[in-house]
């Protein structure tokens, strides 16, 4: 190798961020055209019954308002469930909006608005009258956690006697802790701008973590031709899984442009932001016996989650507690509660946000009762292997995590005893807990072109909400290809591009990087081929011995440049498309990447007031494509799982059935001030196995575990233990 | 939002004669526009006085300060005249909202902020003080954040202003002109109990204008603290707060205000408990006591039950700080 700098691996900048510091990156509530027509949601205020009446006469006596669309006059949509079940379905019956008189939940889209401008828009909003015909609600997952049931999953069966060895352990602990409601809350609101076309198709733009899963979701409840439907999202503003499913804008937008046969645009308000998917309410139950010497030999993990009477969402609360250490005696049971609710969404990380709170909580309170370090009760019963799956794993470097997490932290200056430490007015709190997300892989297809000039251009039909997608396919791309990074373009959210899976749970660098690169070593082959035919110093080379670097192909002392190879073609360009699928070498492993959080708080202990001030995250993710992106993912993981452990929470107001606090003045996320240090490493972990690129991805990871931290923490500090979150202050005077 | 009128006058003469019940006076807006855009407020007319004579800070004849109603937040915090002789207001005001709203935000308008209840915010649920008789669901509902103080059977809404606690412990004075003419109203008149009427926030006249703040000139620099307690460290509204501030003459305390916000529909003063501190010796003691006292005709809800014994801390907290002159011993 020369002084080539290799792409993967370096700390890009991101190669969309001038455009979007710029104001010149557009989303999807922002383009426009020559008379476009803007909606406004008119939103139910009772969470069960039927409506009655809708008047809109004062509404529509507006000039400018140019129509109201409900359930009695909108155009027509599928009547059967498959048309609306798309990627991220949950079990059950989707939700149809304006399909009939039914009101499912407070805050439900009963009516769309829509004028020549969004101001007159919301007004007229505010002068439908709707009237209902209210029925019994109920929305306290608290109060009627009795009446939950199986949830229709299949968990990893039980292993071993629990029972027994939960009786006859040293130490047996029974606790519960509860989790609230949280709204996604992405910057951007969600939003559809639909282009009617002057062919009757629709050109949408829309905010989504899926192009095509929203095509084909508007394709099949308004039974268009699929060539008629095609969905842009090149920038998203945040999603955070909000945009997994086709929300309901998109279908109202849609309905109005059609019936309307003009363009229109529908964004929700920040109020509309807390009226469809969030995570669930949970209560969790962790039963927890150990030996005198630290070995666990009996784990219970209940959870019981809300979810909507229509739909059943399920995510992974509970098994998280049967991979993470090694024990013999396993019980994992999940239960829903539906409720007069909209159906919860996947969150980032989903189900282990939820369930290391209450299994990390749970092992520190091992520890204590053991007096045995945190981090030793890990170490004790560390997990070689996934007992769930009975594999082992294609890597794990959670050790390292513990080990250079707990040093750069200073982890063994900590006294064990709680209250011990002290700095002026504050207690002082060290905690620690772990995380765990799957590595999946999904199918997916990439494209590669290379033009007469050397330029790359490289396209999927995945998005960036904001993880630096554009920047980590240019850089897997460039290294995979041997074109320099400036010479390379990725292009994504067009769903009329190579398919892509939802991009979510972490997978996209795994599974879209995985297409990148095939296309780009298919391309290689390409122009290998060319190259033989055309230039006698290459006839004969094989691909092992040809050197593609710097926009050229090398062999010995011959060099030439890919651009002549694209020109030698007799092509326009060289082009190849792949279909890349996860390697068969993966299902002998149990692949997951790793992450071991140390937290130090500060608590006034008169007042309550906690503060984080410190956080090492440390990060076994595989290899990592661009330390810059992927520190910036933990590091808003860290954050949000700050906001996990003290502030956020959606409270709602059971005797009305509503979501009350929804604005972000009142529910509260963490602002700058509450963030101290947060210092994040990732450790070294080779895998040949998860792919061919060896990462794992970071999206996800960075929340895990950072609740349970703070909590443990806070413990530590003050010898409270709160097990209903958030820890507000409250909870600690 | 709902279409309005739009006028913006050159004098408060004009502005007050333009003024009825269906108009608001709009400054920074930094209220005003969301409770607009939530169809919380609907005025027909706003009339716009960011163009009015009033942003001078200038020195009283008795010795205090008369701050023009258009002073931003940011500029009176960080007066000079006010950093040095009125500390517990600068500290007040810089608690409150964001750097960018306080430098939107008026001072006349801080007085004038409406209360962050839930409901109240919610224009699809009842609400007493936005839509009077239709019901206060934040009684038995979320109240977390509710008064536990001078609440009534139609209203348990706090006042959310940081800054007016300050003002209320200096016995600022709020000087207004209507039609009729001007007149001032001593600050912990100014606002009132929601009592049977909660939807009046002040005693304000739907033609009358604040003009000006006018501060006496006892300060109480040397012995001052603002202590606000907050859900999170920075841009939420307070719990529970408490302006403490003292005149200690050698192991003496010779005058006390204590002033707490939070708690009530106005900024909650406590008249009786400030004498029983005259004469007292400034302990952990005395403030014990005097926490306990005013703390014990608190009348809390049934989750806001957490801001008796949190105001008791802070309060001790607070003075103890205001004692040591001021600043907090980290």
């Amino acid at each position: 190798m020369n002084n080539f700098t290799q792409p993967l691996g370096q700390p890009l900048d991101r190669v969309d961020g001038q455009l979007k510091v710029t104001g010149q990156a557009r989303y999807a509530g922002e383009f426009t055209e020559e008379g476009l027509l803007h909606g406004s949601v008119v939103s139910s205020n009772i969470a069960s019954g039927r409506v009655v009446r809708i008047d809109a006469s004062k509404a529509l006596a507006l000039p400018g308002v140019i129509a109201i669309i409900d359930h009695t006059n909108r155009s027509k949509i599928a009547s059967y469930d498959e048309p609306y079940e798309d990627a991220d379905s949950a079990e059950g019956s989707p939700f149809r909006p304006l399909y009939n008189d039914r009101v499912l939940y407070s805050g439900q889209p009963l009516a769309l608005v829509v004028a020549d401008n969004l101001e007159l828009a919301r007004y007229a909003g505010s002068l439908v009258v709707i009237e209902y015909e209210t029925a019994e609600h109920q929305t306290d997952l608290l109060k009627l956690q009795g009446e939950a049931r199986e949830a229709p999953v299949d968990l990893p069966k039980p292993r071993g006697h629990f029972q027994e060895e939960f009786a006859g352990a040293a130490i047996s602990l029974d606790l519960n802790y509860s989790t609230p409601i949280e709204h996604h809350n992405p910057m951007e609101p969600h939003a559809s701008t639909v282009l009617y076309q002057g062919d009757g198709s629709l050109h949408i733009h829309d905010k989504t973590q899926g192009t095509q899963n929203c095509q084909s979701y508007v394709q099949k409840v308004f039974g268009l031709e699929k060539q008629h439907v095609r969905i842009f999202a090149a920038y998203v503003g945040g999603a955070f899984g909000s945009g997994l499913r086709p929300q309901y804008q998109l279908v109202l937008a849609v309905m109005a442009a059609l019936s309307l046969k003009r363009s229109v645009r529908v964004t929700l308000t920040r109020q509309q932001m807390f009226t469809f998917g969030y995570r669930p309410r949970t209560l969790q139950r962790l039963q927890i016996g150990a030996a005198a010497n630290g070995r666990l030999l009996a784990i219970a993990h209940t959870a019981i989650g809300q979810t909507s009477r229509f739909e059943d969402f399920t995510e992974h609360v509970v098994e998280w507690s049967g991979m993470l250490y090694h024990c013999d005696n396993v019980q994992l049971t999940y239960k829903l509660l539906p409720l007069d609710v909209f159906t919860p969404l996947d969150m980032r990380a989903p189900g282990a946000a939820l369930g290391l709170i209450g299994l990390e909580c749970a092992l520190d309170e091992m520890a204590c009762a053991l007096a045995i370090d945190p981090l030793q009760l890990r170490l004790i019963n560390f997990a070689e292997r996934n007992q769930n799956e009975d594999k082992p794993y294609s890597s794990k470097a959670l050790r390292e995590c513990y080990a250079q997490g707990a040093k750069r932290f200073g982890w063994e200056q900590r006294n064990a005893e709680p209250r011990s430490m002290r700095q002026g007015r504050q207690l002082v709190g060290w905690g620690m807990a772990g995380g765990v997300w799957e590595a999946m892989q999904q199918k997916a297809s990439a494209k590669a072109r290379l033009d007469h000039h050397g330029k790359l251009t490289v396209s999927s039909a995945t998005t960036d909400i904001g993880t630096g997608t554009y920047t980590v396919m240019t850089q897997i791309a460039a290294q995979a290809s041997g074109v320099s990074v400036k010479d390379v373009t990725f292009i994504l959210g067009d769903s009329s591009l190579p398919t892509a899976p939802l991009q979510g749970g972490s997978f996209t660098v795994s599974s879209v990087g995985t297409a990148v690169q095939q296309a780009c070593e298919a391309l290689k082959e390409k122009l290998l081929a060319v190259a033989r035919q055309t230039s006698a110093a290459f006839a004969g080379v094989t691909a092992e011995q040809a050197v593609f670097e710097e926009g050229h192909l090398t062999f010995g002392e011959a060099r030439v440049a890919l651009a002549a190879l694209a020109r030698d073609s007799g092509e326009e360009a060289i082009e190849v498309q792949v279909d890349a699928e996860p390697d068969k070498k993966r299902e002998a492993y149990a692949t997951a990447t790793h992450s071991a959080v140390f937290v130090e708080v500060l608590v006034d202990e008169d007042l309550g007031i906690v503060k984080v001030n410190r956080v090492v995250s440390a990060i076994a993710a595989g290899r990592v494509v661009n330390p810059k992106m992927a520190r910036s993912q933990i590091l808003g993981g860290v954050v949000w799982g700050i906001g996990m452990a003290l502030h956020e929470e959606t409270q709602t107001d059971h005797a009305l059935g509503r979501h009350m606090n929804h604005n972000l003045a009142e529910y509260h996320i963490p602002v700058n001030a509450d963030i101290g240090d947060i210092d994040v490493l990732f450790v070294e972990e080779h895998d040949e196995i998860v792919n061919a690129l060896g990462s794992k991805g970071v999206g996800e990871i960075g929340i895990v575990g950072v609740a349970a931290a703070v909590a443990n923490a806070i413990y530590h500090a003050t010898g409270t233990r709160v097990r209903d979150f958030p820890i507000t202050l409250d909870k600690l005077l | 939002m709902n279409p309005f009128h739009y006028s913006k006058p050159d004098s408060v003469q004009d502005a007050v004669h333009l003024a009825g019940p269906a108009s608001r006076f709009i400054a920074g807006g930094t209220n005003l526009l969301d409770l607009m855009k939530e169809n919380v407020t609907r005025p027909e007319h706003l009339i716009d006085i960011t163009g009015l004579p009033l942003r001078e800070v200038s020195e009283t004849a008795r010795g205090g300060l008369m701050i023009g109603a258009l002073v931003s937040n940011a500029d009176l915090a960080w007066h000079p005249l006010i950093e040095q002789r009125y500390p517990l207001l600068s500290q007040a005001i810089l608690a409150g909202a964001s750097p960018q709203l306080r430098n939107m935000a008026s001072t006349g308008g801080n007085l004038l902020q409406r209360t962050r209840c839930y409901y109240f915010y919610d224009a699809s649920v009842p609400c007493n003080k936005r839509e009077p008789g239709s019901g206060c669901p934040a009684r038995d509902g979320l109240n977390r954040i509710h008064a536990i103080f001078g609440a009534s059977a139609q209203c348990v809404a706090t006042h959310p202003s940081d800054m007016c606690v300050a003002l209320a412990a200096l016995e600022a004075v709020v000087h207004v002109q209507g039609r009729g003419g001007a007149r001032s109203i001593e600050f912990a008149d100014f606002h009132r109990l929601p009592g049977e009427a909660p939807e009046r926030d002040n005693q304000l006249a739907d033609d009358e204008l604040i003009t000006a703040i006018e501060l006496p000139a006892a300060g109480f620099a040397d012995c001052s603290h603002y202590l606000k307690i907050r859900d999170r460290a920075s841009y939420a509204f307070a719990l529970v707060s408490v302006a403490a501030a003292l005149k200690v003459v050698g192991p003496i305390i010779r005058e006390a205000r204590l002033v707490l916000g939070g708690v009530a529909h106005k900024p909650w003063r406590d008249k009786a408990v400030e004498s029983w501190l005259t004469g007292k010796a400034p302990s952990r003691e005395t403030f014990t006591a005097a926490a306990d006292t005013l703390l014990q005709n608190a009348e809390p809800l049934e989750h806001n039950a957490f801001k008796v014994k949190l105001a008791r801390r802070a309060i001790v907290r607070a003075l103890s700080d205001a004692a040591q002159g001021g600043q907090p011993d980290e």
